[in-house]
């Protein structure tokens, strides 16, 4: 038996790295200290059904090919499509990312991440106005106020709380839980909220109104607020500001109710000034609540090989970067998409259902360990290894660090990496050719 | 009777525990519901396990009531997943987001039954 410790979980952004696992036989026995979310996946990977085979579409049905015909296919499409979409690529390891991008490069594609469904308008906001950030380890030890603006990480990164946040005990937050407050800001109670000193239920959709109003206590101009904004009594938005602006290190955790809510970008815009407002007073940093556990480290490799973070267009043969325009949603709504690959995330699930049935229409590729709703949309499948677990590899966490993931198990499945690379072969192949 | 609803989506600990395990049954019933105030559901004649028609501009969906007493009325809550993303709204608005939170709807009692997984996917196939 081996008993690995120091584990990676490969699941959600903040990418705990204090798992104990043991494998018997090549298959694994215990895991201990994950989460459900994370537990579920790595205990998954021998547990449930896998793509066994690679396969391609005929007659309607996805039949069992070998590699090299998958390949080949897959080569094919990509060579003789004008707009290619490359979606996906959060959950796997940085290593793959590059690779990935120098495939859509070489073929004139767009390539996004589920950064577009996720913290896409975050990037946006800090073009915009930037990001006081700190580490997560920084959080651990300072922060006496912590606060969660539309996120609920009961739910979505149950351990943040333990580890970095709410609970965890640091050089200058010995008493843990007692050493700080919690305050909550979302629509409706959640897990999360109920375990907040200060919870404050706004109107939906009316964040930047809040953090503004927020905004005008902390700069003294109380006066201009009026009796109630968005749903909130001023007293309560008084009382929001004095704990914000009393604490020695805050930091606001903000989620998708934010970016996914009606004012979108500018409700990071509006924390990142929040900040600018707060940092005369006190110390206050802001941190995105990122959710698949490598969708930082896309951003990292896009930047530093593109120069931008995400929604990066390749068919003008030269990186050009305009969210809203250039968008995995914004592209297929349009109707320009004559091709796709999707790795390591599920559009057929979590897009819209316009966005999905452009997807439909083109033939598509799909890297993945498992059978989802985009297999069933998918014209050629490409089984892969679950990075983390079968393969190592370098993530990031959602406060921009980077950890190197292991190899918890052997497989016979290749790496998406590896997959990638053989695509770049081919593909040049193809096309010296022509 | 149709309720007037807010709708949002988002993560549940559940849906996301079972996101490599699509195909399983489970994950069906983690994300093919929608939770309501119970006043609202009472007002709908619906209890829990029943299903409820979901609809808007975008499209709708049948999913299973569940009851939750933390959301405001009007407010309606469908974990993410295809069955919330059959009517969320598309639309970016020029800045790459499409609208997965904040979406108009009606909301009605139905006898029809979720579609599963294959079903609903093969939808966007015709
Ligand atoms: S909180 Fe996230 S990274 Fe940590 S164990 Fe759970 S899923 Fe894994």
């Amino acid at each position: 038996m081996k008993v690995i410790t120091d584990v990676v979980c490969p699941f959600c952004g903040s990418l705990c790295d204090d798992l104990t696992v043991k494998v018997e036989d090549n298959v694994i026995t215990d895991i201990q200290r994950a989460c459900i979310l994370g537990h579920n996946k790595i205990a998954g990977v021998c547990l449930h059904e896998r793509i066994e085979s690679p396969m391609i579409r005929k007659d309607g049905e996805l039949v069992e090919v070998t590699y090299e015909e998958a390949i080949e296919k897959a080569a094919d499409i990509l060579a003789n499509s004008k707009r290619t979409l490359s979606y996906g690529w959060a959950s796997t390891s940085c290593e793959a990312v590059s690779k990935a991008i120098q495939l859509a490069e070489e073929t004139g594609s767009l390539i996004d991440s589920t950064a577009n469904v996720c913290h896409g308008p975050t990037v946006l906001a800090v073009h915009e106005k930037g990001s006081p950030a700190a580490s997560l380890g920084q959080v651990k030890n300072r922060a006496d106020l912590v606060v969660f603006w539309g996120c609920n990480p009961v739910h979505a990164h149950p351990r943040h709380m333990s580890r970095y946040s709410t609970y965890a005990r640091g050089f200058f937050t010995k008493k843990g839980r007692k050493a700080r407050n919690i305050a909550v800001v979302d629509v409706r109670e959640t897990d999360t909220s109920k375990l907040a000193d200060k919870y404050v239920q706004v109107d939906p959709g009316c964040d930047y109104m809040l953090l503004n109003a927020i905004r005008s206590v902390i700069n003294e101009n109380e006066d201009v607020i009026p009796a109630q904004v968005a749903g909130i009594p001023k007293e309560e938005i008084i009382e929001l500001a004095t704990m914000l602006k009393e604490a020695r290190f805050s930091c606001i955790f903000y989620g998708m109710g934010t970016t996914q809510s009606r004012s979108k970008y500018k409700n990071g815009d509006a924390v990142s000034s929040l900040l600018y407002d707060l940092n005369q007073y006190s110390k206050s940093v802001m941190i995105p609540m990122r959710g698949h556990y490598n969708v930082t480290g896309f951003g990292q490799v896009a930047n530093w090989e593109t120069g931008y973070p995400n929604a990066i267009d390749f068919n003008r043969r030269l990186a050009y970067y305009n969210p809203g325009e250039t968008g995995a949603s914004d592209v297929l709504l349009r109707g320009e998409v004559d091709s796709a690959i999707i790795a390591a995330a599920d559009p057929g699930a979590h897009f819209a259902q316009e966005a999905v049935r452009c997807l439909a229409k083109v033939p598509m590729i799909q890297i993945d360990p498992y059978h989802n709703a985009t297999t069933e949309l998918a014209d050629v499948v490409i089984p892969a290894a679950v990075v983390g677990v079968e393969t190592e590899g370098t993530a990031y966490r959602m406060d921009s660090i980077p950890l190197r993931m292991k190899k918890l198990i052997d497989t016979t499945f290749k790496s998406d990496e590896e997959i990638v690379t053989d695509l770049i072969e081919k593909v040049r192949e193809i096309k010296g050719g022509a | 009777m149709k309720l007037e609803a807010n709708l949002i989506t988002g993560r549940t600990a559940y849906q996301g525990s079972y996101l490599e395990y699509k195909t399983s049954p489970r994950y069906f019933e983690e994300c093919a519901y929608c939770e309501l105030n119970p006043e609202d559901l009472s007002q709908l004649g619906v209890s829990e396990g029943e299903c409820l028609k979901v609809s808007n501009e975008h499209g709708e969906v049948i999913v299973r009531a569940k009851m939750n007493s933390g959301n405001p009325r009007g407010l309606a809550f469908i974990p993410m997943g295809p069955w919330a993303n059959a009517i969320v709204d598309p639309d970016t608005r020029g800045c790459g987001m499409p609208g997965f939170k904040g979406v108009p709807s009606q909301i009605e009692k139905s006898d029809k039954e979720p579609l599963d997984l294959k079903s609903l996917m093969r939808t966007y196939c015709q």
